[in-house]
C-alpha cells in the first residue's frame, strides 16, 4: 500500500495518463486524443482504465495499452487492469482543443469539422493547409499513412500533409 | 437451433465476410496501381480486419467454449467459414476489385446503419464504430465506378464487365434463412428486405450516373452462408492460416 503523500486518485492518474502519447503521433496524449473513457480505483486501490479504439483495426491500440501498464507501472501504481470498450464510441469530437492545436504544429491539418456523420455525405470539407495557413488544398487520397489520416496537398505551398480524418 | 446458436453463426458470418474481404484486398499490399490507391486498399484491409476482429472475439464468447478470435480465424476448415461467394472471388483488374467493394460496401453500409437499433448490446456497439468507416468505404467505391464507367472506352468496358461477373453473388447477400429469421424475430439483426432496398437505390444511383447498365437478375450463387465455397477459398485459407498451422500458437 502506498503511503498518505502519494494516495492512488483519479487526479494523479489523469495526470499520469496525460503523459502516455499516442504511439503514431507522439505529440498528443492519450487525454489529448480522448480515448480514456474513465477511471476507476477501487477501495484497496486497484485501477481500472477503459479505453475505446479511435478506428476500428487501429493497431496502436494494443500498443497505447501497454503504454498505459508501463507509465503507472513506473509511478509505483501496479495494481492496474486496461479495459477496451466499443461504446460509447470514440470520434473526431472526442479531440480536446489542446490536442488540435498540437496535431496542427506536428503538421497535421486537425479534423475539420463535426463527425456527424451527414458531414461526412456532404460535399468536401475546407482543410487549412498546416504549414502555411493557406485554404487552397485539395485531398490526394482519402487513405493515409494510417487509418486515421487522409492525405492532402497544397497548392499554394506546394507541400504534402497528412489530415485526421474526420470520423 | 438455440438463440445462442443463431447468434454465434450470425456473428461468425458478419465476421467471415470482413475477414476474407480483407485478405483479398491486402493481396493488393505493393502491387497497387499508384500509390494512393495502394494504401486506400491497405487502409480498408486493416478496417475489414479490426471489424472482423471484434465479430470474431463475440462470436467466441456467445459460443462459450474457450475459442478466442485467432482459434476462430486461423483454425478452422473451409467448410466451417460462413462468408459470402461474393468476398472470395478474385482481384482481377481494378475493375474488377474495385466493384467487388463497390457491391459489398452497397449491402455493408445500411446493414450497419440498421445494426445500431439491434437489441444486442455488442452488435450495435460494433456497429456503431463501424458505420461511419463504412460510409467512408462506399464513397471511395463509388467515386471509382463513376470514374471507371464515365471514363475511357476502356475503362468502362472494364467495369461493366466486372459487374456482369460478379453480380450473379449479390443474391447471396439478401437470402434469409432460420439463423436470420429468428434473430429478425428477436429484433438482433436487420431485417435484410429493408437492407436490400438501400442496396438498390445506392446500386442504381451510382450505376447512372457511371453510366454503367445494372445487370440482369439471373442465376444467383449461393451455399457461401452454410460453408460450401468457390475453389478459390482454398487458396485463401492456405495462404491465411499457413503460420498457424506450421507454428501453432506463434506470436510477436
Ligand atoms: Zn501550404
Amino acid at each position: 500500500m502506498m503511503g498518505d503523500q502519494n494516495p492512488i486518485t483519479e487526479e494523479r492518474i489523469l495526470a499520469i495518463l496525460d503523459r502516455v502519447k499516442d504511439p503514431e503521433i507522439p505529440v498528443i496524449s492519450l487525454i489529448d486524443l480522448g480515448v480514456v473513457n474513465g477511471i476507476d480505483v477501487s477501495a484497496s486501490g486497484a485501477v481500472t482504465v477503459t479505453i475505446t479504439p479511435t478506428y476500428t483495426g487501429c493497431p496502436a491500440m494494443d500498443v497505447m495499452k501497454a503504454d498505459i501498464l508501463t507509465e503507472l507501472g513506473n509511478a509505483g501504481i501496479e495494481d492496474v487492469r486496461v479495459e477496451l470498450v466499443l461504446a460509447p464510441a470514440w470520434s473526431t469530437d472526442r479531440i480536446t482543443e489542446g490536442g488540435k492545436r498540437k496535431l496542427k504544429e506536428y503538421g497535421i491539418a486537425p479534423p475539420e469539422t463535426t463527425a456527424d456523420i451527414r458531414a461526412l455525405k456532404g460535399k468536401a470539407p475546407i482543410v487549412e493547409c498546416p504549414q502555411c495557413g493557406s485554404e487552397d488544398t485539395v485531398m490526394l487520397s482519402a487513405f493515409g499513412s494510417t487509418a486515421c489520416k487522409a492525405l492532402w496537398k497544397c497548392n499554394t505551398c506546394l507541400e504534402p500533409f497528412d489530415q485526421f480524418k474526420c470520423l | 437451433m438455440t438463440d445462442q446458436e443463431a447468434l454465434h453463426t450470425y456473428a461468425l458470418r458478419l465476421a467471415d465476410d470482413l475477414l476474407i474481404l480483407s485478405h483479398r484486398l491486402g493481396e493488393w499490399c505493393g502491387h497497387g496501381p499508384v500509390l494512393e490507391e495502394d494504401i486506400a486498399l491497405t487502409n480498408r484491409a486493416l478496417d475489414h480486419l479490426g471489424e472482423a476482429r471484434n465479430l470474431l472475439t463475440y462470436a467466441g464468447q456467445v459460443e462459450g467454449k474457450g475459442r478466442d478470435e485467432d482459434d476462430l480465424a486461423y483454425l478452422r476448415k473451409e467448410r466451417e467459414y460462413l462468408n459470402v461467394k461474393l468476398v472470395e472471388q478474385e482481384n482481377g483488374d481494378y475493375a474488377h476489385t474495385i466493384a467487388r467493394s463497390f457491391l459489398f460496401d452497397a449491402y455493408h453500409l445500411p446493414l450497419m446503419e440498421a445494426m445500431l437499433k439491434s437489441k444486442d448490446e455488442q452488435l450495435a456497439a460494433i456497429a456503431g464504430k463501424a458505420v461511419k468507416e463504412a460510409t467512408y468505404h462506399l464513397r471511395h467505391s463509388s467515386d471509382w465506378m463513376i470514374r471507371f464507367g464515365d471514363g475511357t472506352d476502356e475503362s468502362h468496358q472494364r467495369a461493366q464487365r466486372a459487374l456482369n461477373e460478379l453480380w450473379t453473388f449479390t443474391g447471396e447477400l439478401f437470402v434469409s434463412d432460420e439463423v436470420t429469421s429468428k434473430l429478425v424475430e428477436m429484433g438482433v439483426a436487420p431485417d435484410l428486405g429493408a437492407v436490400k432496398a438501400a442496396f438498390d437505390r445506392t446500386v442504381n444511383e451510382v450505376l447512372a450516373e457511371a453510366t454503367l447498365s445494372r445487370p440482369e437478375d439471373g442465376y444467383m450463387a449461393t451455399g457461401g452462408r452454410q460453408g460450401m465455397h468457390t475453389e478459390r477459398m482454398g487458396f485463401i485459407l492456405t495462404e491465411m492460416q499457413y503460420m498457424q498451422r506450421a507454428y501453432p500458437g506463434a506470436e510477436w
